[in-house]
């Protein structure tokens, strides 16, 4: 794409910049179309355009442009999109770049950014003091929903969020380095040069597209003889071709975190037209660094007077880089206010580039000698000890009012942008981040690393280095290695000021920002201290001074000294807020990276999980298993199909997938006394090939888990779990041994999914397996329930279990998991010829309920023992020690009138009752009711030809063949408690 | 009963096959594997029975005869034999000829293992896993027990730019999917 110089926007310089004049990208902004240079930001090709209102600000909907060119832009937050899927609210102007396509919109005005509604806000500014909502939003309460909810969720939060799925791709890396280097200034670049030559691993990091930091505006440093910039991409390509360095531009270090980990943000596409398919949007990455060496620079601060955020206001370095990168003049009739020298470096270029200066305006009485006398060589009007007090113009700045310090006569000078300095504030947020410490230096006014917690040395400006050798020796040392460099710069800089300048003193009521995204004026911190805020934490969550996302990077050294002022304290005795990561904005995409989709957590399937979804599986998830719910048959609704499942396996028998539950493999020759230890039942006295039900306790006496463990061997136990409990009980266990019994010879080791279960239980049971099992007799007598053996089935080797948890004759075939499949399609063939069911999930749960046996974690809590869920014959008398025997003996665990696990039928047996609902005595005593307990299983039992419930009763097994009540919302339920068993009360089935 | 015939295998990633022009993903062929527990004055029994020198420094393996052990834990090792594929387990038959203390127990069926290799497998591997991969840190021959994503896997370097990746069957799919992902970004050229 071509474009004449025209097209390119009235304010840009010829022959100024460094962008290639033939490659353009055309962008539109609110529905206009632009022109742009590739490598200009938005920021930049908006000033081109001789654009500088770009937002309204977030409270009081006040016109404003674009302040830095940089991250630390709180003014120029725009939405930005590529397509409709691919939008972003909230994105930095001075950040993003342009590409050819890109649709900007200005944010938080209707109906349009010149004409805003909002603005309103603005008249009222006096109710939207610092404390407002604290103090507005209190009463009356039924307000809260109708009104002030509502009003603040709308005021709440800026730009729009993304409705649509993001189609763009987000990945991670781990890395690992000897040497991370946060910021590729000269600082950073020299430090890379020095560590790069040590042969050590070097990880070069900076947030903007290219190298050189400050060097982007800063034309007046010279490095070995070369221009300042043009000898940072030398160096960068030098580093680049060393197989020990990793240079990240467009990437941000965010976090700093503990023992050298660091969170980096690489931005991938952002700039790109056509990005191919591949390329993700952003790369997470995440560094461990053996050393880091931070070369952040610092941030150009604002001057604090009245009016200081009309659009065409900004930063004397941004302006230089709009100039001096970008070729863009930011105005062709710009003021000039500073209480610093850098400030006049940004004049003399723009000067020498053909834009009027109107004048300098000076705060302090003595600026530099050099800069004075240059700005005097190049003929531009300097006023030392004066102040700007205030500005004009609705949507752009129009005029300056000048006054001499303490001074009445003040005069309006015509502008039409106003550059400004206060200085520079060292960027120690990721030094801060690693928990080291601040000291505040008070002949600079800035706070500088002092005590390092982590192995990190800072470099350059944001520790507070301002001469270039220094630098650059400081540089050298940190990379660990020795170079020959040298710099020069053309001024040395002094200066520098924080908090309200002339004119927006304690005696003022002018708006005089100090925190631009928030909408923070000077007077409100004045406020928050006056209304007895006098802790820094407090003042800024009063004032949300420095809460936006910039996180205040201009505003902070500001307010503090504002404050610091009111309460009369020294700055380092008011304190500075924390720092926090992230350091600039984290998409959500970015942290979440490849975690979405079939990606954002495993599902777990059992090896039989295809077939049963062959068969019409209907899933639930537990934990992360997907588990065969239920069977439906055409036509059938999940009650239909639940009733003839029940029925099926009591008649005939059923074919349930159990391999999900968690299996421990516990061997040594201390393995029985190892799981006496752990259960509260006696393992001693099992013989091989048995099996037992057993109780697992914690310390404190109450109900962990259960399940059937057989004992293959002396030596070897094949431990169950409930299928949620597997991991959990393995590390309980895993925990005992190691820290309590050490001395036991015992080893653990998961085979959870070593095996698929095929559970096949009902009167049928055994004639269905029968032909496929080989090795032993699974007749009755020789392998009685709760029996365990090693045998073939199907030519394989195999673990069954005579188990049941439905109450019927049940086996439980347990063959290496790869073998799944062909023994359950085996097993269900058969079956289904001799009239069985598949059944899943819902069916066991209503089997065992009329069984009256527990599910851990349905009809306990964690604060049932094992006696309060009837199953006191499972703890040993005789055991002298075992986890949780001291915690049973507890007064509170033996008392009378625990809770107790007992059956509840309803009255009116087609009503079946809530899990969950609440159990009274009366259901007309006044409210609020003595609840005696609750319903933990509730079923329609087909079996019995009503509806079964089991439920946690205060003295519940005293209470048997009393009713009781379970008042719900628009009925109360009446019931009747009784034991726990609702069908084959003699049991005689199950041994079959 | 011969007649219902012989249950045939079905490993968790058939048919899985995946990568990019810097990555090549395979399920790896079955093989048997013991979850081997032995205290220090038994090693020596069990390297004899076994065939393999059980490694006893950390994050090393050793291999013998299509037999590896891999190092996990003081006292614990993931033996993995590439030559069984029977459906027995020889694994456990040789442990036990030891005659030493020792805890076997059979795995084959629990792990399955992704075979990551070419110019970018490290790179796909750290897609999600936080271990340093570099040659120096992570030789060939090296292992570790270690976390990938939101899974738990042992890696082990077979190669310059070849790793296995064992990992229980129902987090396969997972692991497999992170890998692709991984591999898609590992080919990404900036």
């Amino acid at each position: 794409m071509s474009a004449s110089a025209r097209d390119l926007g009235a304010f840009r310089i010829k022959d100024a910049g460094r962008h290639t004049p033939a490659r353009t990208a055309r962008f539109t902004f609110d529905g206009k179309t632009y022109t742009a240079m590739e490598g200009d930001t938005v920021a930049s090709a908006l000033l081109a355009h001789g654009v500088h209102l770009v937002g309204r600000s977030f409270k009081y909907h006040r016109p404003r442009g674009i302040l830095s060119a940089g991250p630390e832009e709180p003014n120029a937050l725009l939405d930005v999109s590529r397509d409709a899927g691919r939008r972003q609210p909230n994105v930095r102007a001075t950040v993003q770049e342009v590409f050819d396509g890109v649709r900007i919109a200005s944010q938080n005005r209707w109906p349009s950014l010149k004409h805003d509604v909002g603005a309103f806000n603005d008249l009222l500014s006096p109710f939207f003091a610092a404390g407002f909502y604290y103090k507005t939003f209190m009463w009356p309460k039924e307000a809260w929903h109708k009104l002030y909810e509502p009003f603040i969720r709308r005021a709440a939060g800026l730009g729009e969020a993304p409705k649509e799925e993001d189609p763009d791709h987000y990945t991670s890396r781990y890395a690992h380095c000897d040497v991370l280097i946060a910021g590729a200034g000269v600082a950073g670049l020299t430090a890379a040069l020095s560590a790069a030559a040590t042969g050590v691993s070097v990880f070069l990091v900076d947030e903007q597209p290219e190298v050189g930091g400050a060097l982007h505006f800063d034309a007046g440093t010279t490095i070995d003889g070369q221009n300042g910039y043009e000898w940072a991409q030398a160096a960068v390509a030098r580093l680049k071709a060393m197989p020990n360095v990793t240079v990240l531009t467009r990437t941000t270090v965010f976090g700093y975190y503990n023992h050298g980990f660091l969170g980096l943000v690489e931005r991938v596409t952002d700039h790109l037209a056509r990005p191919g398919r591949d390329l993700p949007r952003e790369r997470l990455w995440q560094v461990r660094a053996k050393r880091v060496v931070l070369a952040t620079g610092s941030i150009e601060r604002h001057m604090v007077f009245a009016n200081n955020d009309r659009p065409g206001i900004m930063l004397a370095s941004a302006a230089r880089t709009f100039l001096n990168h970008h070729g863009v003049a930011v105005g062709r009739q710009v003021g000039v206010y500073t209480a610093h020298d850098s400030a006049y470096e940004a004049a003399f270029d723009l000067k020498r580039a053909g834009v009027s200066i109107a004048a300098i305006v000076d705060c302090r009485s003595h600026p530099g000698d050099a800069v004075l006398a240059e700005a005097r060589a190049l003929g531009i009007d300097v006023l030392t000890g004066h102040s700007v007090i205030n500005t004009s113009g609705r949507l752009r700045v129009s005029s300056m009012t000048v006054a001499r310090n303490g001074g009445s006569n003040a005069r309006k000078i015509a502008v039409d942008a106003l550059i400004v300095s206060a200085g520079w504030t060292p960027s120690v947020h990721l030094f801060s981040q690693s928990r080291g410490k601040l000291r505040f230096d008070e002949q600079n006014q800035r706070f500088l690393p002092d005590i390092y917690a982590q192995d990190c040395v800072s470099v350059g400006a944001c520790n507070g280095t301002d001469d270039l050798s220094d630098l650059i020796d400081e540089a050298i040392a940190a990379g660990g290695g020795t170079l020959a460099l040298t710099g020069e710069n053309s001024f040395e800089w002094t200066g520098g000021m924080i908090g309200a300048a002339e004119g927006a003193g304690p005696d003022t009521v002018v708006k005089a920002f100090v925190d631009f995204q928030h909408d923070v004026t000077a007077k409100d911190i004045r406020l928050a201290v006056r209304e007895g805020m006098h802790s820094i934490e407090h003042i800024k969550r009063f004032t949300t001074n420095g809460m936006a996302s910039d996180q205040g990077k201009l505003s902070n050294m500001h307010g503090l000294a504002i404050a610091a002022e009111m309460l009369g304290r020294p700055i380092p005795k008011v304190g500075l807020t924390t720092f926090r990561a992230p350091y600039t904005p984290v998409t959500y995409g970015t942290l979440v990276g490849h975690s979405r989709g079939d990606l954002f957590d495993p599902a777990r399937k059992t090896p039989m999980h295809a077939l049963e979804a062959a068969e019409g599986a209907e899933f639930e998830d537990v934990g992360n298993w997907k588990r065969a719910w239920y069977f439906p048959k055409r036509g059938e609704d999940m009650h239909a199909a639940v009733n003839r499942e029940c029925r099926t396996v009591r008649d005939v028998a059923g074919v349930f997938d159990a391999s999900t539950l968690g299996k421990i493999e516990v061997v040594g020759p201390d393995a029985a006394q190892f799981l006496n230890l752990l259960y509260t039942n006696a393992w001693d006295t099992l013989k091989p090939g048995k099996c037992r039900y057993g109780i697992m306790t914690r310390e404190d006496g109450f109900v962990y888990d259960d399940g059937v463990v057989g004992r293959l061997a002396e030596d070897r136990f094949h431990v169950t779990t409930t299928t949620g409990g597997a991991p959990r009980v393995l590390h309980h266990m895993e925990d005992y041994l190691q820290t309590e019994f050490p001395h036991l010879k015992v080893w653990l080791t998961s085979t959870t999914e070593q095996w698929a279960v095929i559970a096949v239980q009902g009167p049928k049971a055994r004639e269905i397996i029968q032909p496929f099992v080989e090795g032993i007799d699974i007749s009755n007598e020789a392998f009685p329930h709760m029996s365990v053996a090693e045998c073939t089935v199907m030519g394989v080797p195999s673990r069954l279990f005579r188990m049941s948890f439905t109450g019927e004759l049940g086996f439980e075939v347990n063959v290496p998991a790869d073998y799944g499949p062909a023994v359950w399609k085996a097993i269900w063939e058969r079956a289904e010829s001799m009239g069985a069911c598949l059944y899943g999930t819902e069916t066991m749960h209503v089997l065992r309920a009329e069984k009256g046996y527990i599910i851990v974690g349905q009809d306990t809590d964690g604060t049932v023992t094992p006696d309060d869920a009837a199953l006191g014959w499972a703890v040993s008398k005789k055991k002298t020690d075992y986890v949780g025997i001291r915690g049973l003996k507890r007064p509170d665990l033996v008392r009378d009138g625990r809770k107790q696990l007992v059956g509840l039928l309803t009255k009116s047996p087609d009503v079946v009752l809530e899990e969950g609902g609440q159990i009274v005595a009366d259901p007309n005593q006044p409210k609020p009711m003595t609840m005696l307990g609750h319903v933990t299983s509730a079923y329609w039992s087909e079996n019995c030809g009503r509806s079964i419930a089991l439920a946690l009763v205060a003295g519940g097994r005293s209470l048997v063949g009393k009713t009781l009540y379970v008042p719900l919302k628009d009925q109360t339920i009446e019931v009747e408690v009784t034991d726990m068993v609702f069908f084959d009360k003699e049991g005689g089935r199950i041994h079959g | 009963m011969a007649d219902l015939g012989t249950a045939t295998r079905a490993l968790p990633l058939a048919g899985f096959h995946g990568g990019s022009s810097t990555v090549r993903l395979e399920a790896a062929p079955p093989a048997e594997r013991i979850s081997l527990r032995v205290r220090a004055e038994d090693v020596a029994a069990l390297s004899g029975a076994l065939g393999v020198d059980l490694p006893v420094k950390p994050k090393t393996s050793a291999s013998a005869n299509r037999r590896t052990a891999l190092w996990l834990g003081p006292d614990e090792w993931l033996v993995i034999d590439e030559s069984g594929t029977g459906v027995g387990n020889g694994l456990m038959q040789a442990a036990q000829n030891s005659g030493a203390l020792h805890s076997a127990a059979d795995v084959s069926h629990r792990n399955t293992a992704i075979l990551v290799s070419g110019t970018g497998a490290a790179k796909a591997i750290n897609a999600g896993c936080p271990q340093d991969l570099s040659l120096k840190e992570f030789p060939v021959g090296a292992c570790s027990r270690t976390i990938f994503g939101k899974v738990e896997i042992v890696l082990l370097r077979t190669a310059e730019d070849a790793f296995r990746v064992e990992v229980w069957r129902s987090f396969s799919d997972y692991a497999f999917g992170l890998l692709s992902e991984g591999a898609r970004d590992a080919a990404v050229k900036v």
